[in-house]
């Protein structure tokens, strides 16, 4: 491996290294080609390493994502819990991020005290090697990213999305995994040679105790049209790693993510928490009440979601750039699949 | 019917007595302990200089003064506020009279509501979502970064016993519907796609 050109970041001794106190955990490693992704001296993936595209991606300002996973030798993750994998310890994942060229990669890994723990690394210009980046994030000179500046996250970025969810693993998942992929779903990538889904985990032996009836008839979102699938689907993607019913934010009421256990149910769910509710965030001048709305105003969740407001944009980290796709398919959804129900249930309780 | 043969009365009995003197002392000791972590959390509370903020100012027979009668329920929502003046040279803030709206290069932001009405206080909020938001510097640990002049970088150094002990005072506290306006944000521009 070349030595890494020059960063137009500082390092710091500190690192996001996050075991407990006495646990047996080796340090994180300070060049990302010293975590396994790649075959030594080389930037190809290691024997082991399998990518996967979640059907629903998160939108991160347009940039280009890949995903690999890799277990340790002769583990497999327990899916018995359909909604909540639980992952061996030594699970690594890797997401690099690029406009264009790689500009970091993301390590989430699962710990001998079976805790996770969350490293970035920022990409020379060569493409050499990528080096750890500070514990409280970077701003890294990029001219292809909005203003010219790219936002690497600290740790405690990561854990505001990873640990709002029942498992920090958010995009590879029952759902997202599901080889009965949406085709509506906004930026989703088609999946590449190679890239890993249900089926193909089970017949690797990656994959244990999955209902055997999610084989036969692999999750998939229950709505009445192909519009409120991709919305349901573009909502769990995006929102539903923290507006969820088992992690810290239940106390909302506010449930945008989707169950691969229970699809009809889970779909419900989100409509019954979404229709019929004041939103508790209220925009200056009053032209917003509601979640969602039929009338005047338009709804709390397309405001916030195309807000140039960085104080009121949802999500409210990771995202600096208006998802216009994103936000069309759900302004679709709300017009043509939810008003007309919430126009007559106005006129009827008038 | 089947006689209860006599030691296993006795032994019911005793069991009996136990559970009616360990319980209620169980009981008795958890309600104290509660007393406790709220009479600290009203320590902390008075002693890290919440009140300055997040109830509002009056003006009293002696000068401003603190108006209780609606402590830690942050900006009234009735006090509506002019854009805040233009400060030049070195000033890079401005106050209101009430202590609870802030102006300066973040925007302008609103003191919350620390009591435990529902809707516009923290109500629904847990103990984790409280501690998270003072470890994090953001909203429940995970949404919009809270604002100056909240001094996060001080009070992320309380331990966890002092978040759940001021959590809990805050939750004994009378709930105050209030709803405090949403942030304002910074005249800047804000970044666009290419």
């Amino acid at each position: 491996m070349k030595p890494v050109a020059i960063f137009a970041i500082t390092l710091s001794a500190a690192t996001f290294a996050a075991a407990a106190p006495g646990a047996s955990v080796e340090p994180v490693p300070q060049r990302l080609s010293e975590t396994g992704l790649f075959v030594p001296g080389s930037t190809r993936m290691a024997s082991g390493v399998m990518p996967f595209s979640p059907q629903y991606p998160l939108w991160s300002d347009g940039t280009r994502k890949r995903r690999w996973i890799q277990l340790p030798p002769g583990a497999a993750i327990d899916a018995s819990r359909v909604d909540a994998w639980d992952f061996p310890v030594g699970t690594k994942l890797w997401k690099e991020f690029g406009y264009g060229r790689a500009i970091e990669t993301r390590l989430i890994e699962r710990v001998a005290d079976g805790s996770w723990r969350f490293a970035t690394y920022v990409w020379s210009a060569d493409g050499s090697d990528a080096l750890l980046a500070p514990a409280d994030g970077a701003v890294v000179p990029v001219s292809d990213a909005p203003g010219g500046r790219y936002a690497v996250p600290g740790r405690g970025d990561c854990v505001a999305c990873h640990e709002g969810a029942a498992v920090p693993v958010l995009g590879f998942t029952a759902l997202q995994l599901s080889p009965d992929r949406d085709p509506l779903a906004p930026h989703a990538d088609q999946p590449r040679a190679g890239d890993v889904d249900l089926r193909s985990l089970v017949a690797r032996g990656a994959l244990r105790g999955l209902p055997s009836g999610l084989l036969a008839a692999p999750p998939r979102i229950e709505a009445p049209s192909p519009t409120a699938r991709a919305a349901l689907g573009y909502l769990h993607g995006n929102c539903g790693h923290c507006h969820n019913a088992a992690g810290a934010l239940t106390g909302l009421d506010l449930v945008l993510a989707q169950q691969a256990d229970g699809v009809a149910h889970s779909s419900q769910r989100t409509l019954e928490s979404l229709l019929g509710h004041a939103s508790r965030f209220r925009p200056h001048g009053g032209e917003a009440t509601q979640r969602i709305a039929a009338g005047r105003g338009g709804s709390v969740l397309t405001l916030r979601m195309k807000t140039d407001n960085p104080l009121a944009r949802m999500p409210p980290l990771g995202v600096r750039v208006v998802d216009t796709e994103g936000v069309a398919l759900i302004e679709r959804w709300i017009a043509n699949d939810l008003k007309p129900a919430l126009s007559t249930s106005q006129e009827t309780s008038r | 019917m089947k006689r209860i043969p006599l030691e296993y009365a006795i032994l019911g009995v005793a069991v009996a007595a136990t559970l009616a003197v360990v319980h209620p002392a169980r009981a008795q000791g958890a309600a104290e302990r509660t007393a406790d972590q709220v009479k600290r959390g009203q320590y902390l509370v008075s002693t890290s200089a919440c009140h300055d903020c997040h109830t509002p100012w009056k003006m009293g027979p002696k000068g401003p003064e603190p108006d209780m009668t609606r402590a830690l329920s942050g900006h009234p929502e009735n006090v509506a506020m002019p854009p805040p003046p233009k400060l030049e040279g070195p000033w890079v803030g401005a106050m209101a009279a009430t202590m609870t709206a802030w102006a300066g290069p973040w925007g302008v932001s609103f003191t919350a509501n620390l009591t435990p009405d529902p809707e516009t206080g923290l109500g629904k909020w847990t103990k984790r979502n409280f501690i998270e938001t003072i470890r994090t510097g953001r909203h429940m640990g995970r949404g919009r970064e809270v604002l100056p002049p909240m001094p996060i970088a001080v009070y992320r150094n309380f331990t966890d016993a002092d978040l759940e002990a001021i959590f809990s005072y805050l939750q004994s506290l009378p709930a105050i519907r209030n709803r405090v306006p949403e942030p304002l944000p910074p005249s800047t521009p804000v970044a666009t796609a290419k």
